[in-house]
């Protein structure tokens, strides 16, 4: 009965707006000159405010909650789309893979502040550890697949024992002592002759049963094979992700963030879920820096900077704290601007940050915010807010 | 007699120097509904956070049943049988209805990270159980608020959330229902209405004994079946809100005679 209600008129425009949306990313990504990355930039924000006086992106969630096998198949055929289109240009892939796994290091984030309120400013530590785990076994003939694991594994591990901290302090304090891990890790790093110093450590090219990532693919980058991992990894960990939002473990990690007290009141163990957001969390950015490593082919302590964690950080605010979805659009905005804005030089991180504010202004709760938890779709439309 | 279902001795309750609350004793009996009251800063939301183990007793023992409680932690407490309200609501704004008394039934949730992930289906089961028994709660209070189960707890009136804090306290079954002034920011018709339901949940559950912080008397004398009176941190009377009323120190402490 549900079905019914789903008007051609919906389908079409949701067709449409996703891609338009393609469209958008593909010419942002590919523009070179000033002149059209302007032009591409004007078209985005009319079409955007067009579909949102005409709710083609309401449409597009109505689409995707009763047409979800239509609305994914209709992704996957966009994403090829985009790749067999910049097969050729390593510099755009390489920026998708880049925005695809710091997106799935998000999500860990996400699950850390958005579900259990917990601030992590050492994101990019985290990576780091995901990184020079899979280079030390990399290095060591170890099979890639394990060592990302054991990368997010290393990870996951680290931060327990970092939680534990973490657990004796509250709110800013807490972001204190993931502070002060960040900068220890960078400084760990340098000192550390084993991996490398401040030099950095090499990666040999990955190899997945046979599939060899440092091969061109069907004639164009080898950043495909990247591009393609990536995805895999980050469209897994968001199904996770919203699993864990759709579960009691979900409704037990809101708890703890919104009220500790009435929380223990009700027999929720706040350590035991402080400790389990910020176990699966950390996997997963550990082994979004385990590829992202591999991807790079030689690490150093400069890739894993305060600075990569405050971007993390910013990447999940911008989006919508508790969002997932809006993890993307943030992350590919935050990544791919700068790089865009080159032309201007020194001003661009100026016009960056005006533009970061703008949108914290004018959406407070980020790009997409959190609609209010359910179990299940058909509990309500999905746009209600809290 | 009833059987004796909590037995609070000597609880005393000390923050530095300052002692919030002095050698309580009282027992609170099964089916009984027992008014805690005294002027404000007397020690009634103290004895409150003491027996649900947000404070540590400095000295004294609270014992449910056979099972001493005293200094567990809250989580321990809860799972032994007693929930709460808060004279602040503290319900969990951003969440809806049905989330909100969920938390009250955390000892009736599979939260095995495994189950969660992949047990979808069982999990489905485990929601479909929650959400019969949230509006069965919800229905003795408030037919309406069936229909705003998947709502925000912000777009509830205040009596409404009133009503979902105590739904959330005793959607577990416990034996001891702590309500800290539950008629807070309510009209006197709305405190009318909650404490007829309130009677209705005290005859339905013979076995539940209710502690009720409350500060208006009319309400006292309507509903409870025996008080305890604090003033500084002690207690100045127990008995019938006819004994107490009598009571010389109670008059001077409470009622502003002297």
């Amino acid at each position: 009965m549900m079905h019914s209600n789903l008007k051609i008129s919906t389908i079409l425009t949701a067709v449409l707006t996703m891609g338009a949306m393609a469209v958008f990313f593909i010419s942002f990504l590919l523009a070179e000159t000033e002149i059209s990355l302007l032009i591409t930039v004007a078209l985005g924000i009319g079409f955007f405010i067009f579909a949102k006086n005409q709710s083609y992106f309401e449409n597009m969630i109505i689409f995707s909650n009763q047409r979800p096998v239509f609305f994914h198949g209709l992704i996957i055929i966009i994403i090829s789309l985009i790749l067999s289109i910049c097969k050729h240009e390593h510099f755009a892939l390489f920026m998708i893979a880049s925005v695809t796994l710091y997106a799935t290091a998000c999500f860990g984030l996400t699950l850390q502040l958005g579900y259990a309120g917990l601030t992590n400013f050492a994101g990019a530590a985290f990576l780091g550890i995901g990184g020079y785990t899979v280079a030390i076994l990399a290095n060591n003939n170890v099979p890639i697949i394990l060592s990302v694991l054991f990368g997010g594994i290393t990870a996951s591990l680290i931060g327990s024992l970092l939680i534990l901290p973490i657990l004796r302090t509250r709110g800013h304090y807490a972001a204190l002592v993931t502070i002060a891990f960040s900068l220890l890790f960078k400084t760990f790093l340098e000192l550390n002759e084993f991996l490398g110093g401040p030099q950095g450590i090499k990666i040999p090219p990955m190899n997945l049963f046979g599939w060899s990532f440092s091969e061109p693919v069907l004639g164009g980058s080898f950043y495909i094979s990247y591009v393609i991992l990536s995805l895999i990894v980050m469209g897994v960990v968001l199904g996770i992700t919203r699993l864990v939002e759709k579960s009691w473990l979900g409704l037990h990690f809101d708890s703890v963030r919104i009220d500790e007290v009435a929380s223990s009141c009700f027999g929720i163990n706040i350590a035991f879920w402080k400790i389990t957001a910020f176990t699966i969390g950390n996997f997963f950015i550990g082994i979004s820096g385990g590829i992202y490593a591999n991807m790079l082919g030689h690490i150093a302590p400069t890739n894993f900077t305060f600075g990569d964690s405050l971007i993390l950080i910013s990447i999940v605010i911008l989006g919508g704290i508790g969002n997932p979805i809006g993890v993307l659009p943030a992350a590919f905005l935050i990544l791919v601007l700068p790089e865009k804005l080159q032309f201007i030089q020194e001003y661009r991180l100026l016009l960056f940050s005006i533009l970061v504010i703008l949108v914290l202004i004018y959406r407070p709760d980020g790009l997409l915010n959190r609609p209010l938890r359910k179990f299940y779709k058909e509990w309500g439309p999905p746009f209600i807010g809290k | 007699m009833e059987n004796k279902l909590l037995d609070v001795t000597n609880l005393t309750v000390e923050f530095g120097g300052l002692t919030a609350l002095s050698g309580l004793d009282f027992q609170l009996r099964e089916g009984e509904l027992l008014g805690l009251i005294g002027p404000n800063g007397s020690g009634k939301t103290t004895c409150f956070n003491a027996i649900t183990g947000i404070y540590k007793p400095s000295k004294g023992s609270v014992v449910l049943l056979t099972k001493d409680i005293t200094g567990l932690n809250s989580q321990k407490i809860y799972k032994s049988g007693i929930t709460r309200t808060f004279q602040r609501l503290r319900l969990a704004v951003g969440l809806s209805v049905f989330d909100n008394l969920v938390i009250g039934d955390t000892v009736d949730l599979n939260t095995s990270v495994l189950f969660n992930l992949l047990k979808r289906k069982a999990l489905r089961k485990q929601v479909d159980y929650q959400l019969n028994k949230v509006k069965n709660i919800l229905k003795i209070f408030n037919p309406d608020l069936v229909n705003a189960i998947y709502e925000p707890i912000s777009k509830l009136t205040m009596i409404d959330r009133r009503r979902v804090e105590v739904c959330r306290a005793l959607i577990s079954r416990p034996r001891v229902l702590l309500l800290d002034e539950p008629s807070a920011g309510m009209t006197s018709e709305e405190t009318r209405e909650f404490m007829d339901d309130l009677l209705e949940i005290k005859k339905k559950t013979p076995s539940l004994g209710i502690i009720l912080i409350e500060h208006e008397m009319s309400v006292i004398q309507r509903v409870t079946d025996r008080c305890v009176v604090l003033n500084y941190g002690k207690k100045i009377a127990e008995g019938t809100y006819k004994a107490i009323s009598c009571s010389r120190d109670v008059r001077v402490a409470y009622l502003g005679e002297d």
